[in-house]
């Protein structure tokens, strides 16, 4: 983006005479100070006027969040940067800049003054939508697929459960139950449509009947939880999946709702108590996590493999949980746990939050590569043989990642399959 | 330009039609929107954004649902919203042309679009009977329209990519096949927002009309012939269909 | 008042379409019966009228009528229609006879059935609505009424003569027409030609979204077939309008017609009803194209497909 104004302009006094004495000469020069009343506040002000954008406003220009910015880092963006383009005339309500932010919230984390593009992002994408104004085609068609289907995907629902058929044991579904279970297992759209998704929702089923746990899931009743379509604005989609989960889950007893996805955490945990919800809510590595002592003993063929673990935006820096998916790799015998540069509260974004899932043609169009790319390097370098990871959204972007910048001997795995490898061996 | 676009409220036909005496039982059936109404209401809007106006949605609330379907049509870029109170769902398409007829009189509509065609047209079209009653041209099957100078161009299909391309001195009643852009998005954010600020416009019935046919059954189609059905599951039906094909030298 | 039936033709390109025929052979079956005559009208000119075998045959024609145009037509048909006072006027549910028979309904206030399969001798009408899932008896009230009748409801041959037209001029003044014929528009080259293809695997609204397409041309690729579809996949923006089979699109004939997630509307079945070996995939059992397919599944059109790819 052109900044709007010039340059500074310098000052020179040609002839400065000091108590009769000619001082003139370079040693004076100066540059003239900058007129911050030159700068717009309008746009800056458009932004903090919508309720939810009000904190964009407190931007001291510090930039530490350029340094973290995982969009930064393969562009030119970050919040301080969105800032200084509305002083210099960027309508975030109608710039594609609007579209590249993950909420991956590791600014929020460095910010000293709070500027919270989570609250931010969705606020403004929400009157960029409603004013009809410019929106990727490819989230548009996600919205309309979670709209008309119940899953992004524009799968249908009543193929919704078909993956149970190959998980190798039995999947029960709630309302075949008829009894009241310990878990509801709310599997989530990818893992129940996505081929590499049914891998990982098919080894969760084998885990859990392994175990013993007293599970159920929704099947045909299950519908996306369209959280990242929130954040990418479409809270009016949110707000009417949300009322039909909550009737869901309400239709049946269970004591903990296990998600497998961390959008589906951030949603079920953080967002459902607003619209009446409260129950506990539990992401499968920290549900796992406490079942450590009755999983090793299953865990009998060693992994031998060196593995470096991602942390899921959503379930580290949104939901402090960095623990639970570190022990669970460590307790799979020959596993070599190493760590990526940027971990845990510093882990590196994988693009697919916050509607970026479905965005990636328009991202590809304002970043030199995908953040996905970005981060299978940074894996790769690790001398790792495998990428695990936590998060549905993340097993098909890593995989394509892997590939793309020529790492495929990476092998891109959720948790869930290496727990299911250890249990079972190679099949 | 005043654009109404006129819609019709109809039994879906996503599940099977329950039957109550000689016609659908109306009572116990969802109605949905007229697939071609969503093209009609598209090409409407469209049009509005080419060349400015207003965009008037009327339809007939055949069992009090219509204002979902209006909010709908409002958030997709439709301006005003009027149902009329019809208060039954068995009204037929002439008593539902009439009606809507009379509602569109007092709008001084420069174009008047209509679905081409419902499933539930059993006596014809809304589209060409409100031209009739409005004393205006129709033209159907349309799936583009241009407007210049109180003039639009339409093109009309024929079948097989065949067609025609009209001018037609305003106004007129165009009957809308497809519109020229894939129906847009309308956010649910903004279906929602309108539901709670959107004025719907309530006017009474006015005029009645009749398709004189007398219902003498409803029931499924008497089946002459059957496929022959392969049971199975979906790889028993695909390895069937594939020895069918390879045996027919097909595959 | 008449017991005569009009049937109002079609024509396009010099050639009267097959539901013309299938109209005339219908109108003088039911003439018979009523003790009037079948009278075939044909509108415009550039066409070779004496082709029926109705019992008489006005053929009208005038500059203004060289083209379809339903404001033109509308009022011809009107005129005569009220000069005739015939017991039934029969028109196609067509492209042309759509924009007209309603119009002629309301405007005279005479009785119209739509989607007509067939037409008994008291002039009871079966009616095939409701996208095919229902077949409705009614029968008109008064002395005049009005029947728009689906292609391929009647037997071609029994409309087929030599009857020579009497030529008329238009009944009424055709000036002043707000509705003029600009120029024809022919089909977009450039993609396949679907009506030249031996096999198509046809895909219907159960193919859900634009991305799953991929899976039809994949299995079309296997099969050696082309991927065609019905109208709402076209009107969705998936497929180009010169894949659209029915009555709106092309008329096929293919050698193997499989169909994924077509339910098998009268207008799709239209354009496919005589390709060889129809087959139907679709989760409805009671889906009207397991009337019309040869073989049929109820089944999982992504799953069947798939399972296809991998052997074939």
């Amino acid at each position: 983006m052109a900044p709007k104004f010039e340059k500074v302009k310098v000052v020179e006094k040609e002839h400065a005479v000091v108590d009769g004495v000619d001082i003139s000469g370079h040693w004076n020069r100066m540059f003239e100070q900058r007129v911050i009343t030159e700068y717009t506040p309008e746009l800056i002000e458009k932004v903090a006027d919508i309720p939810g954008g009000e904190s964009f406003a407190n931007c001291y220009q510090c930039a530490k969040c350029i340094a973290v910015c995982p969009v930064d880092i393969v562009g030119n963006y970050g919040p301080r940067k969105l800032y200084r383009y509305a002083q210099t005339g960027m309508d975030l309500t109608e710039a594609p800049e609007l579209w590249l932010c993950t909420t991956c919230k590791n600014c929020l984390r460095v910010c000293p003054k709070e500027v919270d593009m989570i609250q931010i992002m969705p606020a403004v994408r929400e009157q960029a939508i409603l004013a009809g104004k410019f929106v990727p085609a490819e989230l548009q068609q996600a919205f309309e697929n979670t709209a008309k289907s119940g899953n992004p995907l524009g799968q249908p629902q009543r193929k919704r459960d078909a993956w149970i058929k190959d998980a190798g044991v039995e999947v029960p579904i709630i309302k075949d139950l008829a009894r009241p279970v310990d878990v509801l297992w709310y599997v989530g759209s990818y893992p129940s449509y996505h081929p590499r998704g049914i891998d990982a929702a098919s080894a969760a089923a084998r885990i859990f009947s392994a175990l013993g746990i007293d599970f159920a899931i929704l099947g045909k009743e299950e519908k996306d939880d369209a959280d990242s379509q929130r954040l990418a604005g479409e809270k009016g989609l949110f707000e009417m999946m949300t009322e039909y989960n909550i009737e869901t889950f309400n239709k049946y007893e269970w004591k903990e709702l296990m998600v497998t996805g961390p959008h589906e955490l951030n949603a079920f945990k953080n967002v459902y108590p607003k619209y009446g919800f409260e129950r506990p809510v539990v992401h499968y590595t920290t549900f796992l996590a406490r079942y450590l002592d009755q999983l090793k003993p299953l865990l009998k063929h060693r992994v031998e493999k060196k593995i470096t673990y991602h942390d899921p935006c959503y379930l580290g820096r949104h939901n402090g949980e960095y623990e639970a998916p570190r022990k669970l790799l460590e307790a799979i015998p020959g596993v070599e746990l190493v760590e990526m540069q940027r971990n845990r509260e510093n882990g590196y974004c994988c693009g697919g939050g916050g509607g970026g899932m479905w965005m990636d043609s328009f991202t590809a169009k304002h970043t030199t590569m995908r953040l996905s790319e970005k981060r299978a390097m940074e894996a790769a370098s690790t001398g790792a043989d495998v990428l695990a990871v936590a998060c549905p959204f993340e097993v098909s972007r890593f995989a394509d990642a892997v590939k793309s910048t020529g790492n495929e001997h990476v092998d891109v795995l959720d948790i869930l399959e290496l727990l299911d490898k250890s249990i079972r061996g190679e099949q | 330009m005043n654009i109404v676009v006129a819609i019709k409220h109809i039994p879906s036909i996503a599940d099977d039609l329950p039957v109550k005496g000689n016609n659908v039982d109306f009572d116990s059936v969802d109605f949905v929107l007229n697939e071609f109404d969503e093209q009609s209401i598209e090409q409407a809007v469209l049009v509005k954004e080419a060349v400015g106006g207003t965009v008037t949605v009327v339809g007939v609330d055949m069992i009090g649902e219509l204002d979902a379907v209006l909010h709908l049509a409002l958030a997709k870029g439709a301006d005003k919203a009027v149902k009329i109170t019809g208060d039954d769902p068995a009204a037929d398409s002439h008593q539902q042309a009439k009606w809507l007829a009379e509602a569109i009189k007092g709008m001084s509509a420069d174009m008047v679009f209509a679905g081409v065609q419902a499933s539930n047209d059993l006596d014809g079209q809304i589209g060409p009977m409100i031209a009739a009653h409005l004393d205006m041209p129709y033209i159907g099957g349309v799936s583009s329209v241009e407007v210049s100078d109180h003039t639009a161009t339409v093109n009309k299909e024929f079948a097989g990519g065949i067609g025609g391309k009209y001018s037609v001195s305003l106004p007129m009643v165009v009957g809308v096949q497809a519109a020229s852009k894939p129906p847009r998005y309308a956010p649910i954010s903004k279906v929602r927002q309108v539901a709670q600020t959107a004025t719907i416009e309530k006017v009474s019935p006015s005029g009645d009309a009749t398709s004189g046919l007398a219902f003498k059954k409803m029931a499924p189609p008497v089946v002459t012939g059957h496929a022959e059905m392969i049971e199975g599951s979906s790889k028993d039906v695909a390895k069937k269909i594939v020895e069918l094909l390879k045996s027919k030298g097909l595959a | 008042m008449s017991n005569d039936i009009l049937v109002i033709t079609e024509h396009m390109d010099g050639k009267f379409s097959d539901v013309s025929f299938e109209m005339v052979g219908k109108a003088k079956e039911l003439a018979s019966a009523l003790g009037g005559r079948a009278v075939a009208v044909v509108v415009g000119g550039g066409v070779s009228s004496n082709v029926f075998a109705s019992d008489s045959t006005i053929h009208i024609d005038d500059a203004a009528l060289s083209q379809f145009n339903p404001e033109a037509y509308g009022k011809v048909i009107e005129a005569l229609v009220k000069e005739k006072s015939p017991r039934l006027v029969m028109f196609g549910w067509t492209a042309t006879g759509m924009d007209l028979a309603a119009w002629l309904s309301a405007k005279l206030g005479v009785p119209c059935a739509a989607y007509v399969k067939n037409i008994g001798a008291d002039l009871t009408m079966s009616c095939q609505a409701y996208g095919g899932k229902m077949s409705a008896d009614v029968s008109p009230e008064g002395d005049m009424a009005i029947a728009a009748c689906l292609a391929g409801s009647f037997p071609v041959e029994a409309g087929q003569g030599s009857t020579a037209a009497t030529s008329i001029a238009s009944p009424v003044a055709l000036d002043g027409l707000k509705i003029k014929f600009v120029e024809a528009i022919k089909p977009a080259g450039g993609d396949v030609d679907i009506t030249a293809q031996a096999k198509l695997v046809s895909i219907g609204r159960g193919i859900g979204s634009k991305d799953n397409v991929e899976l039809a041309e994949e299995l079309a690729g296997k099969l050696g077939a082309t991927v065609s579809s019905s109208r709402p996949v076209v009107d969705a923006g998936w497929l180009p309008r010169t894949r659209q089979v029915g009555k709106s699109g092309l008329k096929v004939k293919p050698k193997l017609y499989l169909m994924l997630g077509i339910s098998g509307a009268p207008e799709h079945l239209e354009g496919m009803k005589s390709a060889e070996l129809i087959i139907a995939i679709n989760t409805d059992k009671k889906a009207p194209i397991f009337n019309v397919a040869h073989y049929g599944a109820t089944a999982d059109l992504f799953e069947v497909a798939e399972a296809m790819l991998e052997l074939l």
